[in-house]
């Protein structure tokens, strides 16, 4: 059993004119089905309007589904009485990082998730030390987060779950509005949670580089799961990605240009070290 | 432009003043305005003042930051010694045309005016020294006797300190709103005051639609964090009273009691 598990999760929105009236449903999560095991790392691709964030919010009970049902950690989403129980084992990161401090300090808005579950004072206090270490933010614990980089503002934002301890972090494309060194920042934070504290980390993105090192890939498309396997799997096959209107990895993509033109290279180059190796064994033989 | 407004401004230093319990801070100010409309003679005048001199030498806010936050009022400070000036009945001092200066006058516009810079002189202090965090916890605890009586204490406060948050973030994005609609020709510097006032419409609109669409995604990020109201919320930084602070309100009542003295036998 996962630790999330959508089965045949529909979710429609009534479309609206300019005056208010209901002109039309729209389907904005089709049929999904997804299960996540307990210390996984997982991607969802996709473009804008692929469904993505409407299936991240069911997961933190932001939306509750239409027909189908989302449990996490075996907590049906849609139980009203689960509801702060499921927000507090999946905590979720949003795309703006000014929107979603609370706090006017670094250390209060890490603060403000156990304020809300009502840790006792000092309690609260070694969880926000012991977020705040996590991701190297320690010494940021008495600035303003106003003066804070945006890849910086996400960490807090993190930390700022993760002192609610949950079983999993839903990542709602955290990078969308940094920069490439502030996404860096933010995914390396997000891939050492996975690997050193074993928490269970959904990616939802848009940017296939921050992907390949997560166990499993799930590609959305028009409110459908269009694909899903490990990285190696997904990137195979450049031009599914590509009639999906995903940007594929630069390097992945020359590899399999390479390939196309009669190099003997493999079938899926994820990095730059791995395409040196792949072209220096090409020339060798 | 904007940001040279100090109101709210905080002074980092380390003095006794800065570490005293916000509540204190908050009764003690409110006890200081009352005294200076208890007061009404110049003896009670030296008083205050000498009280809220001694206040900000122990604070450690450099002098000529009290007066900078004097600054914005000396229009509205010399208005009330002008008018009243002019305006009280009484024996005539200066008289040409139809306007007399009068004695009554003089004293009570100059009676006014000190009031008014005492007051302000007084409260630009108490948040020079507090942080406005602080400051809304404290009005909170003060206030949460009101919840019985059904208002929402817990909740003004957090809507305090979220607008407090926002501010510098809402500045910057009124910067940014102003400069995209000078790049499209709009004219903010040019014509009377009613075209100047129109000319605002263009950076209040979208400045509002952005403020309800951040407010919109913070109550999401609050709610993903279980966010419930006041009921069962725990508290990082609990207010707990110390020594000092007893020692402050004891003598935050003597000095009530001098003025109150002053008043009766003076």
């Amino acid at each position: 059993m996962g630790i999330i598990t959508a089965k045949n999760l529909i979710y429609e929105y009534l479309r609206r004119d300019d005056e208010g009236n209901v002109c039309g449903k729209t389907r904005a999560v089709d049929c999904v089905d997804v299960d996540v095991r307990p210390g996984e790392f997982i991607s969802i691709l996709g473009h804008n309007g692929s469904g993505k964030s409407t299936l991240a919010k069911h997961i933190n009970a932001i939306l509750s589904p239409t027909e189908g049902e989302v449990c996490v950690d075996g907590l049906n989403t849609a139980d009203p009485a689960n509801t702060w129980e499921v927000r507090q084992r999946a905590g979720m990161v949003f795309q703006n990082p000014d929107n979603q401090i609370i706090g006017q300090l670094v250390e209060e808005d890490v603060g403000f998730g156990p304020e809300n579950l009502g840790v006792p004072t000092p309690e609260i206090w070694e969880r926000v030390n012991e977020s705040l270490r996590l991701l190297g933010m320690l010494d940021f614990r008495m600035r303003s987060p106003n003066k804070l980089s945006g890849g910086q503002k996400q960490r807090v934002s993190i930390a700022g779950v993760l002192a609610m301890h949950p079983k999993c972090i839903i990542l709602d494309e955290p990078t969308a509005m940094l920069d490439p060194n502030g996404r860096k920042e933010v995914i390396r934070a997000a891939r050492a949670l996975n690997d050193v504290e074993k928490i269970t980390i959904v990616l939802i993105t848009h940017y296939m580089e921050e992907t390949i090192y997560s166990d499993k890939i799930i590609v959305m498309d028009k409110g459908h799961v269009a694909m899903q396997g490990t990285p190696k799997e997904i990137f195979s096959q450049v031009e599914k990605l590509q009639e999906l209107r995903l940007n594929v990895p630069q390097v992945t993509l020359l590899a399999h240009e390479l390939k196309k033109q009669g190099m003997p290279i493999p079938d899926c180059v994820l990095t730059r070290k791995e395409l040196r190796e792949a072209i220096k064994d090409a020339f060798k033989s | 432009m904007i940001r040279e407004i100090t109101i709210g401004q905080y002074y980092d230093a380390e003095s006794v003043i800065h570490r005293l319990d916000p509540r204190v801070k908050l009764v003690a100010t409110l006890v200081y305005i009352i005294s200076i409309f208890l007061v009404d003679n110049p003896v009670g005048y030296a008083f205050v003042a000498a009280f809220m001199i001694v206040m900000v030498g122990l604070s450690g806010v450099p002098v000529r930051y009290i007066v900078k936050g004097l600054r914005p009022i000396m229009i509205i400070l010399f208005i009330t010694v002008l008018f009243n000036m002019l305006l009280t009945p009484g024996r005539v001092l200066l008289s040409f045309w139809k306007i007399n200066v009068t004695w009554e006058g003089i004293r009570i516009g100059f009676t006014m005016a000190l009031r008014l810079v005492l007051l302000i002189t007084g409260t630009s202090l108490m948040t020079l020294t507090t942080t406005p965090n602080n400051l809304t916890d404290a009005m909170e605890r003060l206030l949460r006797p009101l919840t019985r009586l059904h208002v929402p204490v817990h909740e003004i406060a957090m809507m305090m300190s979220i607008a407090l948050r926002f501010i510098p973030i809402l500045l910057e994005e009124t910067d940014i709103i102003m400069k995209a609609q000078m790049a499209r020709g709009a004219d903010f510097e040019n014509g009377d005051l009613i075209k100047r006032a129109k000319a605002l419409v263009p950076i209040l609109v979208p400045l509002f639609i952005s403020a309800f669409r951040r407010a919109n995604d913070l109550a999401m990020a609050m709610e993903a964090r279980c966010y419930r109201g006041g009921e069962g919320r725990t508290k990082m930084k609990p207010l707990v009273y110390a020594r000092r602070d007893y020692v402050s309100y004891a003598i935050t009542w003597c000095f009530l009691a001098g003025c109150v003295l002053i008043r009766i036998f003076l």
